[in-house]
């Protein structure tokens, strides 16, 4: 426990933590400060965007409480007058050089600046004059940067730096035309960036957002395609959070209900692609370790996580599992299986994967990503995507009943299946059936519990039938870098590494709803920090309800190799299921003028 | 583009001075600008590789500070001062002239590779303002009437380095 000292904010005393800064220690009391570049307590504060100012007595100068630490016997006044001006002048010097295109902006109502704007009381119009020249980069087929909208608060770059390790965005020029943005002003596609998409949960404005793709949706509408869609486990952990309902709902009757009043055609789990994945991972894994190399296999089922080795650490491409993501894995059948036993011609097929990811948005457009020369999936939208889409389509959220999801030769899914949307997820339902196919027999209990827990490194030993497979699971390129760094090494410490892209897995993805604690009064104060655990206790709750937990044990999925691929690893289930990687991803490529962002 | 196999070895040698500090970044842009002329985005990778610091942040470094470029310089760097002094005195107006005369903007290098001019803020000879600085030689109340024949003497300079 740390110490106590006692502050006083307007002359009422409170007794608070020693070491934590006027903004946190407010926090705990009960008081929240406006601010904005401020997102994860110590971790980040460059105190840049000047607006949680308080008066503290005895300092001449109003003080940006979340760079200053409370000491015992401090005087602070929040409502001070001139402390009050001070917040809003910063504010509406911010908006000064803001676009105040909000009505057209998608960050509507989920905006930080506009929030803190009414909190201050900005005004409109205070200061008229030149604007910084701004950059649009719509290139990247996951993220779109507008720096018409960034106030730089330095966010997204701690966010790129601290949680992923990379650093793609920083702060460029001097002065009035300081933006943020990666190198040179380059797109995204252009610089090693992995599109997680962690910067935009971070950004309190629009300046960071997913790539719409919604009038892509439309226009496949208009050309009258079949339009198929399955969501992938972790939407249903988080899409209950846009319309108000609390962190960590389950909402997968509702989920399947509003994917159809949208108007999709099917709409699928994609739990039942996740077990296939495991199907062809089990036994890929089981192959190569009864072959002794190239030890440790690796996880493929994060995008982000993939373009991370493409472009890091390409050496290590044959250690990663050739499997496709559960998303491309669903599309390809999709397109092959089901529409030949459905009758439906291929080329009128409109795959829609809604995930919780923007990197997905990059993997679906790979050329590797294809059979015989169609796409396995032809739109993917994130989970704020839909959202968006069940508003426009004038759809109540609480009205929804539960439905199930399409079961039509494919989708029956099991709760092995769930759990890919956790961090340790895909390890357990590998474990699971990597038993089966080993033994013969099924592991009991069916639960694998050392593998998970949001922490950085998590490692197991499993025991199969006597012969001992080594583990480890992480999440967020910081982590996975350290792994990397000692299979370079020569220090093969395990047999079989998951790795997702997002530190927590697909629950925290990029393409997740915004979690902005002021603007969810009815979260607990620590939401910031168990935010993660409460969605992924909706994936471990559905796995331990589901009648079948194993991924082996799904019928459609029995029935499918029964009827059509034949076994896992077959010719068939090679070029559907399988696929390459680019040993030679540059990661600067030359910029040409087709992946040059906007400059105006 | 691809560094030559010498150039990478005078960027790494260089990181390699400084890889005991606890914050190398400035240190090592500044003698790199020195040594090798100028900071391409190649030889900012070289650094991060080096460093471990991002590219980015060598880059929001190499474009904060007037002294650092991404584009090699010309043999004559000539320095218009248009600090405060300067400025009052006159100084963006010599700046302007030596852009016009030159047809290159500020930050920008002659074709032929002699010239490059750079706004600098006080060259610490307010007295003798509006001032100019040639490759370290400095020009005390520079008029716009002699920018013309400041260039000259330099391209005067090079004619009889050819010839002779």
């Amino acid at each position: 426990m740390a110490n106590k000292v006692t502050i006083y904010i307007e002359n009422k005393p409170y007794q608070v933590d020693e070491g934590l800064t006027i903004l946190e220690a407010a926090k705990t009391v009960g008081f929240y400060i406006p601010s904005l570049c401020n997102w994860r307590n110590h971790d980040c504060s460059l105190a840049s965007c000047r607006v949680c100012l308080v008066k503290v007595e005895g300092e001449r100068r109003l003080i940006p409480s979340c760079a200053y630490n409370v000491r015992e016997g401090l005087h602070i006044s929040i409502n001070d007058p001139d402390a009050v001006a001070a917040r809003r002048t910063s504010v509406e010097l911010l908006l000064s050089n803001h676009s105040m295109n909000c009505q057209a902006c998608r960050k509507n109502g989920v905006c930080e600046l506009l929030d803190v704007s009414r909190q201050v009381g900005a005004r409109p119009d205070q200061y008229h004059g030149a604007k910084t020249p701004t950059t649009l980069d719509e290139v990247a087929p996951g993220i779109v940067r507008d720096t018409s909208k960034c106030i730089l608060c330095g966010r997204c770059v701690e966010a790129c730096k601290k949680t992923q390790g990379i650093g793609i965005l920083g702060f460029q020029n001097r002065g009035f035309n300081t933006i943020v943005g990666p190198t040179e002003n380059r797109s995204f596609n252009n610089v090693p960036c992995i599109q997680c998409g962690q910067c935009t949960l971070v950004c309190p404005t629009g300046a960071l957002m997913e790539h719409n793709n919604i009038p892509e949706l439309d226009e496949a509408k208009r050309e009258g395609k079949i339009i198929l869609a399955f969501a992938a486990p972790a939407v249903r952990a988080s899409i209950g959070e846009e319309f108000g309902q609390k962190i960590g709902t389950n909402s997968t009757g509702k989920l399947a209900a509003a994917m159809r009043r949208v108007g999709f055609d099917k709409v699928f789990d994609m739990n039942f692609s996740a077990d296939l994945t495991i199907m062809e991972e089990a036994n890929e894994f089981v192959r190569r370790f009864s072959q002794h190399a190239p030890s440790p296999m690796i996880t493929s089922c994060s995008p982000g996580w993939i373009n991370y080795i493409e472009l890091n650490y390409p050496e290590l491409l044959p250690h990663v599992s050739t499997c496709k993501s559960p998303q491309q894995m669903f599309g390809a059948i999709l397109k092959s299986y089901y529409a030949e036993k459905n009758g439906l011609d291929r080329s009128k097929i409109f795959v829609v994967s809604i995930i919780p990811c923007t990197a997905k948005k990059y993997e679906c457009q790979r050329p590797e990503m294809q059979v015989d020369g169609v796409r396995d999936v032809d739109l993917a939208l994130t989970t704020r995507e839909l959202a968006q889409l069940i508003r426009r389509s004038g759809i109540n959220w609480n009205r929804l009943p539960n439905e199930d999801f399409d079961r039509d030769i494919i989708g029956d899914n099991t709760g092995a299946g769930v759990i890919f949307g956790v961090t340790g997820g895909v390890m357990e339902a590998a474990v699971r059936t990597a038993y089966h196919i080993l033994t013969g027999k099924e592991m009991e209990p069916v639960d694998f519990t050392p593998v998970r827990g949001l922490e950085n490194v998590k490692e197991a030993v499993a025991d199969i039938a006597g012969t001992k497979v080594r583990l480890a699971v992480t999440s967020g390129m910081v982590n996975a870098k350290k792994l990397l760094d000692e299979i370079k090494a020569g220090n093969v410490k395990y047999d079989f590494i998951e790795i997702m892209g997002c530190p927590g897995g697909c629950i925290n993805g990029g393409g997740q709803p915004y979690v902005f604690p002021p603007m969810l009064p009815n979260e607990d104060p620590d939401i910031w920090e168990t935010y993660r655990e409460k969605r992924a206790a909706v994936l471990y709750e559905e796995d331990r309800n589901k009648p079948l937990r194993r991924s082996h044990q799904n019928p459609d999925i029995q029935k499918l190799y029964k009827d059509y691929l034949g076994i896992p690893g077959s010719p068939l289930a090679e070029k559907l299921l399988h696929t390459t990687y680019n040993t030679k991803r540059e990661q600067y490529p030359d910029v040409t003028p087709e992946t040059k962002p906007v400059t105006k | 583009m691809q560094l030559r196999k010498e150039a990478v070895e005078v960027v790494v040698q260089i990181c390699d001075r400084y890889k005991d500090e606890p914050s190398p970044l400035m240190l090592i842009l500044s003698d790199v600008q020195k040594e090798y002329g100028y900071i391409p985005m190649e030889v900012q990778q070289i650094i991060s590789a080096k460093t471990g610091i991002p590219v980015s942040e060598i880059y929001g470094v190499v474009t904060f500070y007037n002294f650092f470029s991404l584009e090699p310089k010309g043999k004559y760097v000539i320095g218009v001062c248009v600090g405060t002094a300067c400025y009052v005195k006159g100084g963006q107006n010599v700046l302007d002239k030596f852009a016009e005369l030159l047809k290159i903007k500020p930050g920008q290098t002659t074709e032929d590779g002699l010239f490059s001019i750079d706004n600098v803020r006080c060259l610490g000879a307010c007295g003798i303002a509006p001032a100019v600085s040639i490759n370290g030689k400095v020009y005390p109340k520079v008029e716009l009437s002699k920018v013309g024949s400041i260039i000259q003497e330099y391209r005067t300079i090079e004619q009889k380095a050819m010839e002779a």
